[in-house]
């Protein structure tokens, strides 16, 4: 059995956590809920450092916590990423990077301290003490210092939420990098959607202490029964390929069974798997395949669903031709004049893209 | 100056500073960790010390060091001997009666210490006695620092206990507190100027070092 079996069980007081879940041993699987649901605690509970669960955490098969089997959070292979700056402050950067991989048997030492400082660009920072670095640079730092543990899942705890807008946009590239390059699974707990949109490959819902649903990411974004679909500011995802890039107007294609789309000129290869995010708002629909319009993506598409998410406003669920699941937010008056209805054809008209890992 | 009386009393301080760093650092851990309500009730035991007056302390020491006393019939079962009145038994008193200057600001720094770094650790595959001496221990470092020179300095200025356990025996258990209070009994005044002259600038100097490496840190934190 492959990846994550979790199945925690806790009463603290007024809250009681009962959540079942299981994650894929690749990708980042986003542990996502409002604060009070649970998420920190879980991801303590798989990590061995909330010895009041009880339950079930199994990795690949092998048992951290069960009947009969509790391994200690030290003998437990895994990264944590704590919310705020964590590390040691009586350390360099050096010393702290070296922290987990220093305790390793040199056999299983399966990342080396110059390509984790390469990966997460620490380069200029190794001979810092941490009291000298940003709140950027010292989460980097924290990141790194785990990964050279050698995880075999690595838990991320809101790891960019103490930090600025800019700082966040520093790092998650650098996320999406690991995942990429080292294929270390990651549960990442989160409340902010569109982190999540431009993360997870998976999703795991929690809802006051219990899990409300869980599935690939893209499918979870576009269900409208689910809170992430029905604010203002859902996004969904559609993954393609890069087809080419367009020097003379500056432009990436992405490429997809249905269709393809353009964002701004982003350097990556060819053939490489690409995400992109859309912000449902961002999409518009018309019934004929407009050619005077100004804007260049657009997909055809068929309506899987309506719903009003306010008085004024409608969700729409579209399904592209193959497949895939975008999510368009319209006026509910021109929901209305288009009479758009499930199964009506449509093309989809998208504003604004974002790359995702 | 008399060098001998000066090298019991220095010896004395280093030996019970030693002893109370062994005897006060568990203790303290155990204080600032433990969840059981009755630990303050610990607390105000190792507190005690401080607000009883040192004779009092002296008093019941004595009684438990005779051989008739709970501590002296084991020391004679034991084989370890007689303690009242000789520089073992001030050993003995000088722990007892200088615990809580080890035991709070170790406490204290254990406590500021929280649950995170020890956290982090586990994390990093530190098993826990390897985070308590490589983490817990260096981030504490202020603590250790001035629960020793407290110790230290404390042990150096006491003066009731030793009277009432250790006597007043020259070369064994006379220590430069004792000295002064006999040179002025005895009408020695330039002499007992010139110790507690000493003394005062080795409490300064202590002092000021302690706090000159702490504002150091302090500043260098910020």
């Amino acid at each position: 059995m492959s990846g994550l079996e979790v199945a925690l069980q806790a009463r603290l007081g007024d809250f009681e956590l009962d959540v079942a879940f299981s994650a894929p041993a690749v990708g980042i699987t986003a542990l996502f809920g409002h604060s009070g649901s649970g998420k920190t605690t879980v991801l303590r509970g798989v990590a061995g450092l909330a010895r009041h669960l009880s339950g079930r955490v199994s990795i690949n098969g092998q048992c951290w916590q069960g009947e009969g089997c509790f391994v200690p959070p030290h003998q437990r292979r895994l990264g944590y990423v704590f919310q705020e700056a964590s590390l040691f402050a009586h350390l360099s950067v050096e010393d702290n990077l070296r922290f987990g991989w220093k305790r390793l048997p040199v056999a299983e030492r399966r990342l080396a301290p110059e390509r984790a400082v390469a990966l997460l660009g620490l380069e200029t920072l190794r001979g810092r003490r941490p009291e000298r670095l940003s709140g950027g640079e010292r989460q980097r730092v924290a990141i790194a210092r785990a990964l050279l543990h050698s995880p075999q899942l690595l838990l991320l705890d809101e790891p960019l939420s103490a930090l600025d807008q800019p700082a966040k946009r520093t790092i998650m590239p650098y996320l999406q990098r690991l995942q990429d390059e080292l294929g270390i699974p990651m549960l990442y707990v989160s409340h902010d959607p569109g982190e999540v949109a431009q993360l997870a490959d998976h999703l795991v819902l929690l809802d006051r202490g219990r899990v409300s649903a869980s599935g690939p990411a893209a499918e979870l974004l576009t269900r409208l029964d689910l809170a992430l679909a029905r604010g203002g500011d859902a996004e969904s995802v559609v993954e393609g390929f890069v087809s080419f890039h367009d020097e003379t107007f500056h432009l990436t294609w992405i490429g997809m069974a249905g269709g393809r789309i353009a964002l701004p000129r982003e350097p990556i290869p060819v053939g490489r798997h690409a995400r992109v995010h859309i912000k449902a708002r961002d999409v518009s629909l018309t019934l004929s395949p407009h050619n005077d319009s100004s804007i260049t993506n657009v997909l055809p598409a068929r309506v899987l669903e309506a719903r009003d998410i306010s008085p004024a406003q409608t969700m729409l669920r579209l399904e592209l031709e193959d497949g895939q699941k975008l999510l368009s937010l319209l006026t509910r008056r021109s929901a209305l004049a288009l009479s758009l209805r499930p199964g009506l054809r449509v093309y989809a008209q998208i504003k604004g893209v974002a790359l995702g890992g | 100056m008399d060098w001998t009386t000066v090298w019991i009393t220095i010896k004395l301080a280093s030996v019970t500073t030693l002893l109370l760093l062994l005897v006060g650092t568990p203790l303290a851990w155990w204080l600032a960790r433990s969840r059981r309500w009755w630990k303050e009730l610990v607390g105000a035991v190792v507190a005690l010390p401080l607000v009883l007056p040192p004779t009092v302390l002296g008093f019941y020491l004595l009684v438990a060091l005779n051989p008739q006393g709970w501590i002296g019939s084991f020391t004679r079962w034991s084989g370890i001997g007689n303690l009242a009145f000789t520089f073992s038994g001030l050993v003995l008193g000088s722990v007892v009666y200088s615990l809580p200057f080890m035991v709070q600001p170790l406490r204290n720094a254990f406590e500021q210490l929280g649950e995170r770094p020890l956290e982090v650790a586990s994390t990093l595959g530190a098993a826990p006695l390897d985070s308590f001496f490589n983490v817990a221990v260096p981030l504490a470092r202020a603590g250790f620092i001035s629960g020793a020179v407290l110790s230290f300095a404390h042990t150096v200025g006491e003066f009731g206990v030793v009277l009432m356990i250790g006597g007043n025996i020259p070369g064994e258990t006379k220590v430069l507190s004792v000295a002064i209070y006999d040179h002025v009994e005895s009408l020695e005044w330039a002499q007992a100027h010139w110790m507690a002259g000493a003394m005062v600038l080795f409490a300064f100097v202590v002092l000021a070092a302690m706090y000159l490496v702490e504002g150091r840190s302090r500043r260098r934190a910020l």
